[in-house]
């Protein structure tokens, strides 16, 4: 059988590779797709409790599946700029390392 | 769904999110990430939530992962070379995801409603996009128009920044 716990506790280990991915990894690609894996462990729990929260009408609670169509738009949104800000450092720096960007450092 | 169906596609969204962080080539990185959001989909539609797992499908394993594999061709990303490895900064980025883990794992054991199975539903949800579009088109009208003009903006923003600048 099947709890809601199993599904927390998936989406708990993505976040926590993606979290890990983002503190790792130098490559500033790598690092948007971490980002991605995060977003998408938040999309997970937010369905399971969809899932969980049945309704009097025995239909899940609909509001959290739209706040996961927002959360998908943003993150469509985030990945183009970010996108675009990584080929303008490019342009500049010839770099994708975070380790060779260090222009604000304090 | 059964139980087993539902730990294959676990394991399979976990192993294949993990190689996304270990692989050293960005293109198979991008690939193991497109197999962990297929496995994703798979998990949302084993929580009757069709839509989402749909457009998860279209806007995740289709168009950002275009995006990604685009980019990363065009700047032609070798593989990370080797270098020093800070095994400070490393040890101390995997002890905070650890603890991390550790921390949410354990509300989960303490909660008492994680213990419980999922209820059983009134019938089958094949359309819920007609209930979400609904809820999207009513409830949440303002924010939809906000994310009209977030999208609008980032890509104007876009353009602005993939432009050359002019000498």
């Amino acid at each position: 059988m099947i709890t809601l716990g199993d599904y927390l506790v998936v989406s708990a280990i993505l976040f926590t590779i993606g979290f890990a991915g983002v503190m790792l990894r130098r490559n500033l690609i790598v690092i948007l797709m971490s980002l991605e894996l995060m977003l998408n462990a938040a999309n997970l729990s937010l369905v399971a409790f969809s899932r969980f929260r049945v309704g009097a009408d025995g239909l899940p609670n609909y509001n959290a599946q739209v706040f996961v169509f927002f959360v998908i738009t943003v993150a469509a949104a985030e990945v183009a700029v970010g996108l675009a800000l990584l080929v303008a450092l490019y342009r500049a720096r010839q770099t994708t390392d975070v380790a060779d960007i260090t222009s604000l450092k304090f | 769904m059964s139980p087993f169906l539902f730990w294959i596609f676990a394991v399979l969204t976990v192993t294949f999110g993990a190689a996304v962080v270990f692989n050293r080539n960005p293109v198979a990185s991008a690939l193991s990430l497109v197999v962990s959001f297929l496995g994703l989909s798979a998990l949302f539609m084993s929580l009757d939530a069709f839509f989402v797992g749909i457009i998860q499908v279209l806007v995740y394993a289709g168009a950002v992962m275009v995006l990604f594999l685009f980019i990363i061709m065009l700047l032609d990303i070798r593989m990370e070379e080797r270098r020093q490895i800070n095994w400070f900064a490393a040890a101390g980025g995997v002890g905070v995801a650890v603890i991390l883990l550790i921390q949410i794992y354990l509300v989960i054991g303490h909660s008492q409603s994680a213990q419980r199975a999922f209820p059983p539903l009134a019938g089958s949800t094949t359309d819920d996009v007609w209930h979400i579009g609904r809820l999207l088109f009513n409830n949440y009208n303002l924010p939809l128009q906000i994310i009209g003009v977030l999208v609008l903006v980032a890509t104007i923003g876009v353009v602005l920044l993939s432009r050359r600048e002019p000498r």
